[in-house]
């Protein structure tokens, strides 16, 4: 590296990701990633709007949704919000063990979200018979949730990974943008769930 | 010794730092809140009919406007960029919803 990374401990930057030119790059880059995944969101789910009710005869968003179980995995997921924002804000602190250590609860907790959702999908499938092919209902559920759980386990591979790499360099410069494109994603498919929980989950219990 | 004044002085950041991370606190309890609400509507079935809806779709908005702006740090300055490009999302979003609902349910 020709470029000086370090962060002075006595000098702290205001936000370590956003220093050199490159962090400032991926911080506009992943914001216009994000940009992009709203509208793939946004698609999936109008389809599913528009199709939850085509069940062809099989279960109902009535018959197959539980209000405990998406609960706990909503709760599970906004904690992961908060525990990598407690992450970040000890990344501004030059503390690179604590913000490891966040960042490792944020895994777990995104991880039993995971567990969470593998098990809804073995419930529906095997208790009900419910799949992607059952009705237009089944491949437009399966199409948003599955992508969202699709995405959890792409940021767990990623989170994993950053924190694998980057275990002995320590903090700098460099890899703080690495870390905060990061957790700006995880956010983001805490926002996503928002939505799932409302459209998918509340609304087809209360229709 | 005096105290150093610098932006960048380790104690005045640390100071600063500890500042949002309390609003981020409050701002989780309050997401939070909103989350129990929307839950809580529809496991105790409180409210009939459409207006169940338009509340859901309020808490979610509202929840969402929590994410962005104090876990993203939308609200604070450099993210201008970032606003225009969540503002335009929300618009498509907007539209894309609308579009495709109207013409299945209307």
């Amino acid at each position: 590296m020709s470029q000086d990374y370090s962060i002075d401990p006595k000098n702290l930057p205001e936000d370590p990701s956003r220093v050199t030119d490159e962090g400032k790059f991926k911080h506009l880059g992943v914001w216009m990633f994000i940009g992009g995944e709203s509208v793939l969101f946004a698609s999936l789910f109008g389809t599913y709007i528009a199709l939850k009710d085509s069940t062809a005869g099989g279960p109902t968003t009535q018959d197959l949704y539980g209000l405990e179980l998406v609960f706990l995995m909503t709760m599970l997921l906004l904690t992961s919000s908060l525990t990598s924002v407690y992450a970040i804000y000890h990344m501004k602190n030059n503390n690179f063990k604590k913000m490891q250590l966040w960042f490792g609860i944020t895994g777990l907790l995104g991880l039993g979200f995971l567990a969470c959702e593998i098990y809804e999908f073995a419930h529906y499938v095997v208790d009900y018979g419910f799949t992607f092919r059952s009705s237009a209902f089944g491949s437009a559920f399966y199409t948003l949730v599955g992508f969202h759980g699709g995405h959890v386990i792409f940021g767990l591979a990623w989170l994993i990974t950053l924190m694998v790499r980057n275990a002995k360099r320590g903090l700098n410069t460099y890899n703080a943008a690495k870390y905060n494109s990061f957790s700006l994603y995880w956010h983001f498919i805490d926002v996503v769930w928002v939505f799932i929980f409302t459209v998918v989950y509340l609304m087809g219990m209360v229709s | 010794m005096t105290k150093n004044t610098s932006p960048n002085n380790v104690d005045y950041r640390k100071e600063q730092n500890k500042e949002e991370m309390k609003k981020v606190l409050i701002s989780f309890a309050m997401l939070l809140m909103f989350t129990i609400i929307a839950f809580a509507v529809v496991g105790t079935e409180a409210i009939e009919g459409s207006y169940v809806l338009i509340l859901l779709f309020l808490m979610a908005f509202i929840q969402i406007m929590f994410q962005f702006f104090f876990f993203m740090h939308m609200k604070e300055k450099g993210h201008e960029e970032a606003q225009i490009i969540i503002y335009g999302a929300f618009w498509v979003t907007f539209l894309v919803m609308m579009g495709l609902g109207v013409i299945t349910w209307w």
